[in-house]
Order: C-alpha cells, then sequence, then structure tokens
C-alpha cells in the first residue's frame, strides 16, 4: 500500500462504528470482552454463592444452577478470552508488529467483528426465553443438548446457543484467514518469519489452528440443528427413552458429537494460550532488558505445540465409551505436548537470566503467568495419564486445571498487555499504583481459588453439581467451598478498580511519550498514539532482529530498536 | 526505578514466588484421597502419588530457579552479555523435553499400563458380571438370574414403575433376569464385571471409593470392571452432567462377604 496522504475516515460512524481500521476494531472486540466479562463474571459469581449457601436455602434452583455453569463457560471461553486475547489484541498487534498500516483485508476485519455482535446477543438474549438458557454445559453433549425432552434448556435456549456458536466460527475464520494473510503478506521490509516477535508468531500458529479446527463445530452445529428440528439421527441412537416413550431417532451416537466437538475444543485451548505466552515473552524481553532466550527454540517449541494439538483430542474422552486402547493412544500423544511446553516454560524463566529486571505493572503480570504455566502444565498431567484420569475426569481437578491455563493464564495476559500497549493506543499511562494493586489482589487470589478446587478434586468433588450435600465422599473437600467463594469476591470485585483504571486513563492519564518502556519492536516505531494508517508517510523498516537488548549497558542505551 | 527499591522489591517477589512453589507442591500431597476399596484403585493412587513427586520436584525447582533468577537480576547493575549462541540454546532444550518425556511417559507407560489392563483387560473366569442402567435420574442394576443369561430387552416395553427396563416377557432367558434400584450389591474380592447401558441422555456410573468412573451412553454398552477389597457400602454417584437432577443421582454399591451374596442373591426375586 503506498499512501502518499492517509486520510482517516472523518464522521463518527466510518471512524467508530462501522470501522476498517485495525485499531479501532481491535478495541472494539476489547470493550465487547470486557462487557461480556462483566457478565461471565458475575455468573461466576452467582454459582460460587450457590455452592458456600447452605442447601436448606439455595440461592438458585438447580435448573438455574446448569444454565449457570454452561453459561459461564461459553461466555468466558467463546466471547471473553477468544475476542478479548486473540481477537482483540491480535487485530491491534498484528500490523504494528509487523509494521504494517492495517490488516490485509480490512474490510473482512470489519465483518468479523459485526457477525460476533449479533452473536453475543444471542447469548445474552438466550436467558430470557422461555425454559432459559441453554444447561447441557459448554459442551453442549447430544442427548441432553438435543432433545427438549431432556432438560428445559434445551429448548428454544439451546437453539440460540447452537446459532451463536456457528456466527462465532463464522466470524473467528473471518479474523483467522486475515491474521494468516497479513502475516505472510504485510511483514514489513526486511522482516523475515524469524524476525517476527513472538506474540506475532503465537497469533500465527492461534490463527492456523483456529481456522483448521473450528470448521469441525460448525459441522457439529448444524447436524445438532437438524436433529433438534429436521428429525434426523446423527447424534441418537435407538431406543432412547423419555416418560416410558420410545423416541423415533435410530443409528446415530452422541459420540460422534464428541469427538467432533473436541476437535475444535482442543486446539481451541491453544488458539487461547499460545498468545498470552507469546506477550509474556515480549513484555519480559522489555522489563528484563535482554532478548528472550532461545527464541529460536521457542518458535520450534510453539510449532510442535501446534502440530500436537491437532491429533490430541481424545484425551476428553477416555471414559466417554471410546474404545480405551484408542483412549491410551490420546494419552502416550498428548503427554508428548509436555516436552515442548517445558522448552517455552524454562525459555521464560531463562529469559530473566542476567537481565537488568525493571518490576513495572506488565511485568509482574507476566512473571505470573510463568508460575501459572507450570502448575497448569503440571496438573495436565494428571488428566492426560488414562489412568489417573478416570479418577480425575468431570471433577474439580479438571475445573481447576483449565481455569489456570484457558482462565487465568489468558486473563494475566489479557491485563498484562492492557497495561503494557496502551500508551501505543491512547497515548497515555495507565496509573501504575492502581495496577499494582490490581496484580496483587487478583493474582494470588485466583491462583489460590483454582489451585484450592485441584484439592477439591483430588478429594473427589464432582464438577456441575448444584449441591453436594447428600454425598460423603468428598467431603475434606467440600470444606473449602466458602474459602473460594470469598476469594471469588475478592477477585471479582477488584477488576473494578481496572476498568476505573483503564477508562479514566484513556482522558487523564499520563502523557506517555512514543516509546515509554524503551522498547524494541516495530509498534514503537510510530508515533503513539498510533495514528490512523499506524506510521506517518513512510513505513518502518526491520534493520534487524525484534528484540536487541543490552544489559551490559547503562538505561537508555541498552536497546536498539529493530527499525533502527 | 531506583536501584535500592527495586532490589527490595525483587526479594520479596522472589520469597513470593518460592512461597507458592512450596506451598503447591506441598498442597497436593495433603492426602486429599478418600479411602481406596478397590483392587485397580491402588494402582490409580499409585499413578497419582507418582504424578505428585515427579512434578511437585519439577516444579519446586521451577520455582527456586525463578524465584532465585528474580531476586538476582532486579539489581540494576551491567550483566554480562546475556546473547548466547543458537547452539547452546538448542543444548538447554535437551534437558526439558528429556526430563519432561520421561516423566510423563513413565507415567503413562511404566506404571500406567499395569493398572490400566486390571480395568480394562480380560476378565478371569470367575467373574461375576451385571448390568447397571443409568437413566434420568437413578441407576437400574440388573442380575443374570440362575440361568446366567441376560434377557432380552425392548425399550417400547419401558415403563418406569411397571417394567423400568423393558424386559421382554417372551424371551425365557428375561423371566429370572433380578433387578433393582439403586443399590447395586456385590461380593467382596471377586472380579465384578459391569456392562453399562442408558436409556436417555448420557450418565457416568462412578464409584470414587473404588476409583472408578464410566460412562453410560445410550445406544451402546460400555464396560467397566473392580475388584473391591473392602465390605461395606459405598456411594454411587453420576459424573456426567444429565439434566435437572444430575446432581442427586445417587445410588450405593453394598460390598459383602461371598457367603452372604449367595444367600442374598437367592433370596432376590425375579421382576417378571
Amino acid at each position: 500500500m503506498a499512501i502518499e496522504e492517509h486520510h482517516g475516515p472523518q464522521s463518527f460512524i466510518s471512524k467508530y462504528v462501522f470501522s476498517f481500521d485495525h485499531k479501532v476494531i481491535g478495541l472494539q472486540y476489547l470493550i465487547t470482552a470486557m462487557f461480556m466479562g462483566l457478565f461471565g463474571g458475575g455468573l461466576a459469581v452467582l454459582m460460587r454463592i450457590q455452592l458456600a449457601s447452605s442447601p436448606d436455602d439455595p440461592l438458585v434452583a438447580p435448573e438455574t444452577y446448569i444454565s449457570l455453569v454452561t453459561m459461564h463457560g461459553t461466555i468466558m471461553v467463546f466471547f471473553v478470552v477468544s475476542l478479548a486475547l486473540v481477537s482483540g489484541f491480535g487485530n491491534i498487534l498484528i500490523p504494528l508488529m509487523l509494521g504494517a498500516r492495517d490488516m490485509a483485508y480490512p474490510f473482512l476485519n470489519m465483518l468479523s467483528y459485526w457477525t460476533i455482535v449479533p452473536a453475543c446477543f444471542l447469548v445474552l438474549g438466550s436467558f430470557l426465553v422461555e425454559g432459559g438458557a441453554a444447561a447441557a454445559g459448554w459442551t453442549a453433549y447430544p442427548p441432553l443438548s438435543a432433545l427438549p425432552e431432556a432438560v428445559p434448556g434445551s429448548g428454544l435456549g439451546q437453539t440460540l446457543w447452537l446459532a451463536a456458536m456457528t456466527l462465532f466460527i463464522a466470524s473467528f475464520t473471518m479474523g483467522g484467514l486475515n491474521y494468516i494473510a497479513t502475516i505472510l503478506n504485510c511483514r514489513a521490509k526486511g522482516m523475515r518469519l524469524m524476525d517476527m516477535p513472538l506474540t506475532v508468531w503465537t497469533y500465527f500458529l492461534s490463527a492456523i489452528l483456529g481456522t483448521l479446527s473450528f470448521p469441525a463445530l460448525t459441522a457439529a452445529a448444524i447436524m445438532l440443528m437438524l436433529d433438534r428440528h429436521g428429525g434426523t439421527s446423527f447424534f441418537l441412537p435407538a431406543g432412547l427413552v423419555f416418560g416410558n416413550e420410545e423416541l423415533p431417532h435410530e443409528g446415530g451416537t452422541p459420540l460422534l458429537f464428541q469427538h467432533l466437538f473436541w476437535f475444535l475444543g482442543h486446539p481451541e485451548v491453544y488458539v487461547l494460550v499460545l498468545p498470552a505466552i507469546g506477550m509474556a515473552f515480549d513484555i519480559i524481553a522489555t522489563f528484563a532488558r535482554r532478548p528472550p532466550f532461545g527464541y529460536r527454540m521457542s518458535v520450534y517449541s510453539l510449532l510442535s505445540v501446534g502440530v500436537l494439538s491437532m491429533v490430541v483430542w481424545g484425551h476428553h474422552m477416555f471414559i466417554t465409551g471410546m474404545n480405551p486402547y484408542v483412549g491410551e493412544y490420546f494419552s502416550i500423544a498428548t503427554v508428548i505436548i509436555t516436552a515442548p511446553f517445558a522448552v517455552l516454560g524454562l525459555n521464560m524463566i531463562a529469559s530473566i537470566w542476567r537481565g537488568r529486571i525493571r518490576f513495572r505493572v506488565p511485568m509482574l503480570f507476566a512473571l505470573g503467568i510463568i508460575m501459572v504455566i507450570g502448575a497448569g502444565g503440571f496438573g495436565g498431567i494428571y488428566l492426560a495419564t488414562s489412568v489417573s484420569d478416570i479418577y480425575f475426569h468431570d471433577s474439580y481437578f479438571v475445573v481447576g486445571h483449565f481455569h489456570l491455563m484457558i482462565g487465568v493464564v489468558t486473563l494475566m495476559g489479557t491485563f498484562g498487555g492492557i497495561y503494557y500497549w496502551f500508551p501505543k493506543l491512547f497515548g497515555r499511562m495507565m496509573n501504575e499504583t492502581l495496577g499494582k494493586v490490581h496484580f496483587w489482589l487478583t493474582f494470588p487470589a485466583i491462583y489460590t481459588i483454582f489451585i484450592l478446587m485441584h484439592f477439591q478434586g483430588l478429594s473427589g468433588l464432582l464438577r456441575r453439581y448444584a449441591d453436594h450435600s447428600i454425598y460423603g465422599f468428598a467431603e475434606v473437600g467440600k470444606t473449602l467451598a466458602p474459602t473460594i467463594t470469598y476469594l471469588t469476591f475478592v477477585v471479582a470485585g477488584t477488576q473494578f478498580i481496572f476498568l476505573f483504571n483503564f477508562f479514566v486513563s484513556i482522558w487523564r492519564g499520563k502523557v506517555a511519550g512514543d516509546n515509554p518502556w524503551e522498547a524494541t519492536t516495530l509498534e514503537w516505531a510510530g508515533p503513539s498514539p498510533a495514528p490512523h494508517g499506524n506510521y506517518g508517510p513512510t513505513l518502518p523498516e526491520a534493520k534487524r532482529g525484534p528484540y536487541e537488548y543490552d544489559p551490559a549497558q547503562e538505561a537508555g542505551n541498552d536497546f536498539a530498536p529493530q527499525a533502527s | 526505578m531506583a536501584s535500592g527499591k527495586s532490589r527490595g522489591f525483587g526479594l520479596f517477589f522472589a520469597i513470593v514466588t518460592v512461597a507458592i512453589g512450596v506451598a503447591v507442591a506441598w498442597g497436593f500431597s495433603r492426602g486429599w484421597l478418600p479411602e481406596v476399596a478397590s483392587e485397580h484403585g491402588k494402582g490409580v493412587d499409585g499413578v497419582i502419588h507418582y504424578l505428585m513427586w515427579s512434578t511437585g520436584v519439577l516444579f519446586l525447582v521451577g520455582h527456586l530457579a525463578l524465584g532465585y533468577f528474580i531476586f538476582k537480576y532486579s539489581k540494576d547493575q551491567a550483566q554480562a552479555n546475556a546473547a548466547v549462541s543458537h547452539r547452546t540454546e538448542a543444548k538447554a532444550a535437551i534437558a526439558p523435553v528429556l526430563a519432561m518425556m520421561a516423566v510423563s511417559e513413565i507415567g503413562v507407560l511404566v506404571v500406567g499400563l499395569p493398572v490400566f489392563d486390571e480395568i480394562y483387560g480380560e476378565a478371569p473366569a470367575d467373574a461375576i458380571t451385571i448390568e447397571v442402567v443409568g437413566k434420568q435420574f437413578e441407576w437400574l442394576v440388573r442380575y443374570a438370574g440362575p440361568d446366567g443369561v441376560f434377557g432380552k430387552v425392548d425399550p417400547k416395553l419401558v415403563h418406569d414403575s411397571r417394567n423400568p427396563l423393558g424386559l421382554d416377557k417372551k424371551d425365557p432367558a428375561a423371566k429370572d433376569d433380578i433387578v433393582k434400584r439403586g443399590v447395586v450389591t456385590i461380593p467382596v474380592d471377586k472380579t465384578c464385571v459391569v456392562n453399562l447401558r442408558s436409556h436417555d441422555v448420557i450418565h457416568s456410573f462412578t464409584v470414587p471409593f473404588f476409583r472408578t468412573k464410566q460412562d453410560t451412553l445410550p445406544g451402546f454398552t460400555a464396560r467397566t470392571k473392580f475388584v473391591p477389597t473392602k465390605e461395606g457400602q459405598f456411594e454411587l454417584a453420576c459424573a456426567e452432567l444429565c439434566g435437572l437432577g444430575h446432581y442427586r443421582m445417587q445410588g450405593k454399591v453394598v460390598v459383602m462377604n461371598n457367603e452372604d451374596y449367595e444367600k442374598w442373591l437367592s433370596e432376590q426375586e425375579s421382576w417378571l
């Protein structure tokens, strides 16, 4: 794009609503995710109140509780973490870090955002329909999700859920194709793939994994829709009996849906978690004032994680009735992922070695990510080993584990990223003290919550129960529930400090300057806030690697920007 | 940031890091597991304990390294050039790859596989076989009766109160089948094979004290087996979200000595 005079859009509608500008679209995603996050987080608070209340005086009825569980999972995975970290930051960062003026297909980009908006309305609206929101879990296994006889939420609520998921995948596929095209075609002059910041690498892999795996669920969603409304039997076998009546279905199997769901579901985990890891590498490099340790090995590890993540989905299905010997293959393959992950983890730790650490807010969140990846990663081995998974399956151990990985790691990444790139977007800094308060109230509490859930899972406590009181086997785990609930209040309340800091700093924050963190990557080569077109009349060129920091030099003199 | 302040904070953060490592590793080892009452359950616990030890040590080492680096490099002073060659970086990756492959594959193959065989392998000739059917929201248990053959069932005949399993009266093998609601009665120290079916949605047959869990899928017969090692009553629960009553789909497993079991079985009347 040779743009001599780059005029930005003038009207409010074209500038802020139907914008083609990747930064505006990224922010739209981010703010949509914040709104959905308030809602999804609110559902979590309600669930925790229920679990800490006495069974004689429950907060909500059991049918409402399973709807809360279902919609909390759906909203958080697909409409908060995906939107904030992958779609939001992906849009903001990819062109900036590549030294491009925009994404490869700006119109497609806008379309992708405006496809997700109706999906959000469908999800939120499903709480208002008869029978309530979907209640078959975020995994929506049929027959529960296929038959209105099976559970009240399986009425219109489930239909809206399926429609929302289909729109989400359509939106995400448009975004993913755009990421891949941008990364392959719009890099600055002189930037080879191996000169890209690790954040961009992780978005590259995320986009590839997403576009390869997500369409499987589109197919599953349409088949399930047909089973529900078209009289087909893709997922419904013969012999289903409800209220002494046999249903006319025959020939299908729910196992097929589980395969299709997890063919999306497992890569989805990596789609979410990889960008947080990439951001942590970039943040650590800036604040440890040294290049990330083992850039190449990290890239190779990310590639191996990507390849492996496509062939291990069956580890979610060890006890489903799938042939256990097939399960054993999935077990052997899954634990191989620990090897590249260990390389990534150790490279992160070693990226501090011989550095000169500056403990600014983004760095605190990045260091938190290292610790959580340790706990989440090792906890994953308990679940990937098919024999121990028999005990842990559908227990709070699983809940604790995946929340650490796709809840806490991604949340820490999102927060770290917001504090770090805020000056790029708005030309102002977020308040440092409030940022530290935010970190110290959020991180220890949220980490403790999910570690305690591992202990509950070890004691046998089963998930998706509105009330555990009639069971005796997880007695010791149950006693932890009130503590977890109190910590949830702390975490939830603290996020208002963050929101206050975010919105006030947009207008009142300290003016930042173009490169406030003395960072090297290309997004800091242009003015901050980045104008429409990102860089004045001439685009930056990549003249060196992305991380030329030298901790042997004094501050101010210890870095060489990639564009210089 | 002034160097002194940074140093103090570095020490603080390093202590927090190490404390987290110690607390989590210690916490895991606190004996959360409920008592075990089956043969293969001991093996499952063995795998869990193996993982607690091996990953616990690695977890602790990682946190110690991270804490040490955070403290040491919080000092604002010139460091030797941190750039190392690609070769050195590649070599540094060998140790974690080997360590993780060893720890995790030993868990799956060496410690895990014998237990896997106990759960999914061939049952011995003297094993008893029962059928458990999940339906919203209770467990139905069927014994083959004196003829040792499970009779035919037909979903069309299912009636909650009169014929919960839909046994076919025309099949002679069905006539002596014994059907119980919510209680699985079995002898101690004998392999018990459970064939699992479902009438409606997916349930999961879960006996935490046995470390047993197997989904029941409609249209499909799944199988699990175990050898109870203790007499008594053990809770049976559903682990797969199955609807409104999921949380109260409770049953129990009663384990008695062989004589009592034979006596109990002979006293049961057939359903039809």
